[in-house]
């Protein structure tokens, strides 16, 4: 006997499974997956410029640090300006969906690929980003690949403030809307890695990114 | 992993009395009360999470063969390749040949408990693979002769930043350094060459979600992105328990998983991994292994200890144990410490292998109530004692100093000549003081605690007087 049958078959022993308990935990399942029914969630005030607040808020709770432009086309200026502020080099990985914006102009030198070891900032959109927990959902793509926001020690995110939701679950509903299904990889990113395995003391930078900046696009 | 949990009175007694080890368990210990505590604030509805969590737990549980068929379809689905394993000889050939088939050298792993369960490294070694954790906590026990863990969310707790100074300074060859980011980086970069250099990234599962076949990872450092992302091959090593339904519950318990582990309101990076790579795509694996794992799991469903599998694994349970707090995880002998872990480690590596476990909590349960799927840890860990009584494997003079007391208590002029006696001789033994400090007949209790002295008469004596006076 395999080992799946094996398994499978004391599980079902275990359950005392017969026909009519396996129809009965059939329909438990289908309904399960038909109503995706959410538990409790915290209360939020859920217009936009609250939601935009709260994911300040709790970004900057995470270690992040976070700066709001008017528009897209401002972005590439806000990251010179905190590279620049934080003495970090101008030279830049930036995923390919970023690409078109102006880079040059504001004297960013950016490659638009995955990352490697070697790069020192990496700049990435994101899929959305979730207010309950200052969170940003990245989903991986050929446009958006994930290691650009790990392999870095710097993490540059740029938010549209439109596309901050309330909670995870929004989030989920509007993948499965824009997505179908679900790319390789999800990643919920709030601040930069870290470690507390020495004495539960926090330390920033443990192996993905030492900061992370998001910068958030208002209109 | 060897089960060392018969040890367990003597390894206590070891750790009671290493002043550097109580030191740092002193050092850790209200830290991860204190910031779950703080953690749950902003959840406004902690009774009702929990009792939604218990449900979608209880929901898989009851019926886990299908919903074990119905990820399994899905991950298929997906590209992914899934394999079961009885036991944790099955997952060490069943990985190894993975690593061959790919040719694979190197692999890094991210944090698995049932990789050690499995002792999956030693058998790596011995294949000729070598196998690096990456985890801080891991690295650090893997590098000091691979020490077990004795935390499963903080592996290296039982240490000191003194003895992570020592050990980087002796392995790494470099200059000793006394900060802890300095000791961070020093890791993230020996480490670093590892993440791109392994063929192979092995990890654990925090949940499998049956709507998406996905496996979802709850980690911090970074390191469970990178053994999933730079590598090849991924292989997820993960309990059958481990499914829920959909991607809403996965939420539901992300709510309390990471409050109730470290005090966080959500981990630095929560990552669903669904399926390989696209071939236009920069990153992730080509090859995407699932080996779902049996290890005595199976034969618990529908049993006195069903519940028991309700369990996401977030060690609040230990951290608030005064018994955890006292003597650290080392001493419970075997992967799980704490009230989890005493659980756990009967039911999977034997319940004659781990007699003292069960009697290693005093009950008072602060562990069922912080668990966030409400496992009623107490009344599992009395059940334990019962089942033990019934097979005949506690102590003989413990045996036949229940039946006499069993016979005694049956028969009321006995019992009650027996008790007067007993209280009396108590009382003198007391002298003058209400405490007595050695008990003669039973020393063991007395090691460390005091013994309250009876007033000299017993409960129906003075039962019996009073209600003569008020006569």
């Amino acid at each position: 006997m395999s080992s799946r049958d094996d398994i499978l078959g004391r599980v079902r022993a275990g359950l005392q499974r017969n026909a009519g308990n396996a129809a009965a935990g059939r329909e438990i399942m289908q309904a399960a997956m038909a109503s995706r029914s959410e538990g409790p969630k915290p209360a939020m005030d859920t217009t936009p410029a609250a939601l935009l607040e709260r994911f300040r808020l709790k970004s900057e709770l995470q270690s992040s640090t976070v700066e709001v432009v008017a528009q897209e086309s401002d972005a590439p200026a806000a990251i010179a300006r905190y590279l620049a502020a934080m003495k970090l080099p101008t030279t830049a990985v930036v995923q390919p969906a970023l690409a078109a914006l102006d880079w040059a102009a504001a004297g960013l030198k950016v490659e638009a690929r995955g990352a490697r070891d070697a790069d020192l900032v990496g700049i990435t959109g994101c899929f959305c980003a979730v207010a309950e927990t200052g969170t940003l959902m990245m989903c991986s793509s050929p446009d958006t690949p994930a290691a650009v926001s790990l392999l870095p020690e710097t993490h540059v995110a740029v938010v549209r403030a439109a596309r901050i939701l309330p909670y995870m679950e929004d989030a989920w509903n509007l993948a499965r809307a824009e997505l179908g299904t679900l790319p390789r990889a999800v990643n919920f990113i709030s601040g930069p890695s870290r470690t507390g395995d020495i004495e539960q003391t926090i330390v920033l930078g443990a192996h993905g990114p030492y900061r992370v900046h998001l910068v958030i696009v208002e209109g | 992993m060897e089960i060392k949990s018969m040890r367990f009175k003597a390894n206590a007694s070891a750790s009671l009395a290493n002043v550097v080890l109580q030191g740092n368990l002193k050092n850790a210990k209200g830290k991860f009360v204190t910031k779950r505590a703080e953690a749950l604030k902003d959840l406004d509805d902690f009774e009702g999470t929990r009792d939604a969590a218990k449900a979608i737990r209880n929901k898989v549980i009851d019926n886990l063969d299908l919903w074990l068929e119905r990820f399994e379809r899905k991950a298929l689905d997906t590209g992914a390749h899934v394999m079961w394993a009885k036991d944790g000889a099955e997952v060490c050939r069943l990985v190894t040949e993975i690593a061959r088939k790919h040719g694979v050298k190197k692999v890094t792993k991210s944090k698995s408990m049932l990789s050690e369960e499995a002792g999956l490294n030693q058998a790596l070694e011995a294949a000729g693979i070598q196998p690096v954790e990456t985890d801080l906590g891991e690295y650090i026990l893997q590098v000091d002769n691979n020490e077990p863990p004795s935390h499963i969310i903080a592996p290296a707790v039982h240490k000191s930043l003194d003895d992570v100074a020592d050990l980087f300074h002796k392995v790494h060859g470099t200059p000793r350094k006394t900060e802890i980011p300095a000791l961070t980086r020093e890791a993230r970069e020996v480490l670093r060459e590892h993440f791109m250099t392994a063929d192979m990234g092995l990890s654990g599962g925090n949940f499998l979600v049956a709507e998406t076949g996905s496996v979802a990872l709850v980690t911090n450092e970074g390191n469970g992105r990178m053994v999933t992302t730079m590598p090849k091959v991924h292989v997820v090593i993960t309990g059958i328990e481990k499914v829920i339904p959909t991607l809403e519950d996965l939420s539901t318990l992300m709510r309390l998983l990471p409050r109730s582990a470290t005090g966080q309101s959500i981990s630095n990076y929560f990552s669903i991994l669904t399926g390989v790579k696209k071939p236009e795509e920069h990153d992730g694996p080509e090859h995407l292994y699932f080996v779902l794992v049996d290890s005595g799991r199976a034969d618990v469903v529908g049993g006195d200890f069903h519940e028991m599998l309700r369990c996401i694994r977030c060690g609040a349970c230990m951290n608030h144990c005064p018994v955890y707090q006292t003597i650290g995880g080392h001493a419970y002998g075997w992967v799980y410490p704490g009230p989890m872990g005493s659980v756990l480690t009967p039911l999977y590596a034997g319940i004659e292998n781990s007699i003292d476990l069960p009697h290693a909590a005093t009950l008072c349960n602060q562990c069922g109530v912080v668990c966030p799927v409400g496992i009623p840890l107490p009344e599992l860990l009395r059940k334990l004692r019962e089942k033990q009584t019934d097979a005949g494997l506690r102590p003989l003079t413990e045996r036949i100093g229940l039946r006499v007391w069993a016979w005694v208590a049956q028969k009321p002029t006995l019992y009650a000549l027996g008790a007067r006696f007993g209280a009396r001789y108590l009382k003198w033994l007391a002298g003058k003081s209400d405490r007595i400090s050695l008990l003669p007949m039973a020393p063991e209790w007395t090691r460390g605690r005091e013994f309250p002295a009876p007033q000299g008469k017993t409960f129906r004596e003075m039962y019996a007087a009073r209600k003569g006076t008020a006569a």
